[in-house]
């Protein structure tokens, strides 16, 4: 497969892997029958303008080297994002900052925003609890 | 380091082989066809390596016709059998873990009103000789069973299988690209009807192949023209590629084969010995190819333990539908009753005669540690 050097580094030294333990918001995609799960895993705290953003953000994912790179790109585009510019990230976004996607993967494999979505959803949904 | 563990998908053109070819380029390069010198000298060439291929699988020499490969061996064998027997009937019988080249084969045929049955296997991939006994009809024409699979390495009881359609008066196809070399085949005491066998899995060159036919069974060529290779199969013969094809199946050896063996009997105990939750696909011992080992790693995904072997050198083969531009994981492993899950986590390693012990004892500690990293980051991966 013809990986961009940008997906590859991200692939090989992925960053912000693993789970946050006790986390606001949990946010799981995708289907391991079809090759692809992600779950990103957050923590919200205001800032100095009283706005919540992403404090911590990890991940895990079962998946291709597409699927691990979007995954490890998500979550450093989302780190320190205030909630309302984290959720406007999109599969887009993610494939630019990774220089392209093969265009097979454009779809099956980048879901790691959608993740991201989920996640933050999920805080609001404890929140408003 | 570069380590080579994909020769099931192709091989290295071996030095014999490449020395044998390079005449028949700028030197030797009549047409086979011609009556000049030039001519008769490349048709010296042409009949000396039919004689080679012939007598390796106790064949009559005009009985092997050459091809493109494996795919025009296999794609000739069915549908020109097919066209040249519908008047006897429109059933073929093949297996559901045959190659694409044979399966789309396979599906054509279907659209041009033939009917197809696709045995199913055992979870080790192993075709039943009653199965196809069952599955003859007065309309059979044709029965296709590889001879050993290419992804997982079982070798299919295809002598039985011979036997059986022997018995029923039908045609007999195996497709022996995986095995030719590997496996002796004598296609009279397999009663073998159509032999697909090809260079380039056997340190030979890219581009050329065979179908052996035996005499009198009819058959339709699908490439009509001047008539070479007894009116079979139109179309100048590759003679460097042939030359080289024959140089290939001269210089393999018995002790290849030994060694293969061991390396892969020592890959797969090391692997089983240190890590956990996979699974071997296909059998284990004899009845499985002396270079084929194929495990699944559960709860990580192929095309990234192939990549990330890859950034160490490591070249291997995966069944995931994430590596494959249909997206859909390998039938084969599906047909074998794996979960697609475990279809995903799909690694092929296939040795050559030219692979080390040393080779894979860095291989089993690469996989080990690849193995572990990605599954630290899976989520299906507790521990």
């Amino acid at each position: 497969m013809e990986y961009s050097k940008k997906v590859m580094e991200h692939f090989t030294k992925p960053k912000n892997m693993g789970e946050i333990k006790n986390p606001d918001g949990i946010g799981t995609v995708g289907n391991p029958v079809c090759g692809d799960l992600m779950k990103i895993t957050i923590k919200v705290s205001k800032n100095k303008k009283g706005k919540e953003v992403i404090k911590d953000v990890k991940f895990k994912t079962f998946g291709c080297a597409a699927a691990v790179a979007t995954s490890s790109m998500v979550t450093e585009l989302a780190k320190g994002k205030t909630l309302n510019e984290a959720e406007k990230i999109t599969r887009n976004d993610v494939a630019e900052s990774l220089e392209g996607l093969p265009p097979l993967k454009m779809h099956c494999s980048n879901l790691a925003s959608d993740a991201l979505k989920e996640a933050i959803k999920d805080y609001r949904k404890k929140k408003n609890k | 380091m570069k380590i080579y563990l994909d020769n099931a998908a192709s091989t290295k053109v071996s030095k014999e082989v490449l020395e044998e070819m390079k005449p028949y380029f700028s030197k030797e390069y009549g047409n086979a066809s011609s009556l000049h010198d030039f001519g008769q000298r490349a048709k010296k060439a042409l009949e000396k390596s039919r004689r080679i291929i012939a007598e390796s699988i106790n064949a009559e020499t005009e009985d092997i016709v050459f091809t493109s490969g494996g795919t025009e061996s296999n794609n000739f064998a069915l549908k020109g059998v097919a066209f040249a027997n519908k008047e006897k009937g429109n059933h073929i019988i093949t297996s559901s873990i045959e190659h694409d080249c044979v399966i789309n084969s396979c599906r054509w045929l279907e659209k041009q009103g033939f009917k197809i049955t696709y045995l199913p296997v055992d979870k080790d991939g192993f075709v039943s000789p009653e199965d196809v006994e069952k599955a003859i009809t007065k309309k059979t024409i044709l029965v296709s069973v590889m001879h050993a699979n290419n992804e997982v390495g079982t070798i299919e009881p295809i002598k039985e299988i011979g036997r059986v359609c022997r018995k029923n008066n039908v045609y007999f196809h195996s497709d022996a690209c995986q095995t030719y070399t590997k496996i002796p085949i004598d296609v009279q005491e397999m009663n073998i009807d159509l032999l697909t066998i090809n260079s380039h899995k056997i340190h030979g060159p890219k581009g050329v192949g065979a179908l052996y036919i035996r005499k009198g069974v009819r058959i339709e060529p699908l490439m009509h023209g001047g008539g070479h290779e007894f009116k079979k199969r139109s179309g100048t013969e590759n003679i460097p590629g042939i030359v080289g094809f024959a140089k290939a199946v001269e210089t393999a050896k018995k002790s290849d084969i030994t060694h293969m063996t061991k390396l892969r009997d020592y890959l797969i105990n090391e692997i089983e010995k240190r890590i956990s939750e996979i699974i071997l696909n296909g059998p284990k011992g004899e009845k499985r190819l002396c270079n084929n080992v194929n495990f699944s790693y559960r709860f990580i995904e192929g095309e990234s333990i192939l990549m990330r072997l890859n950034e160490k050198g490591v070249m291997v083969s995966t069944g995931s539908a994430c590596s494959s531009n249909s997206l859909e994981a390998s039938h084969v492993l599906l047909a074998m009753g794996r979960k697609h899950e475990d279809a995903h986590g799909s690694i092929r390693m296939s040795l050559s005669r030219d692979n080390t012990l040393e080779e894979i004892k860095y291989v089993v500690n690469q996989t080990e540690k690849t193995v572990s990293d990605l599954r630290k980051m899976s989520p299906l991966w507790n521990r």
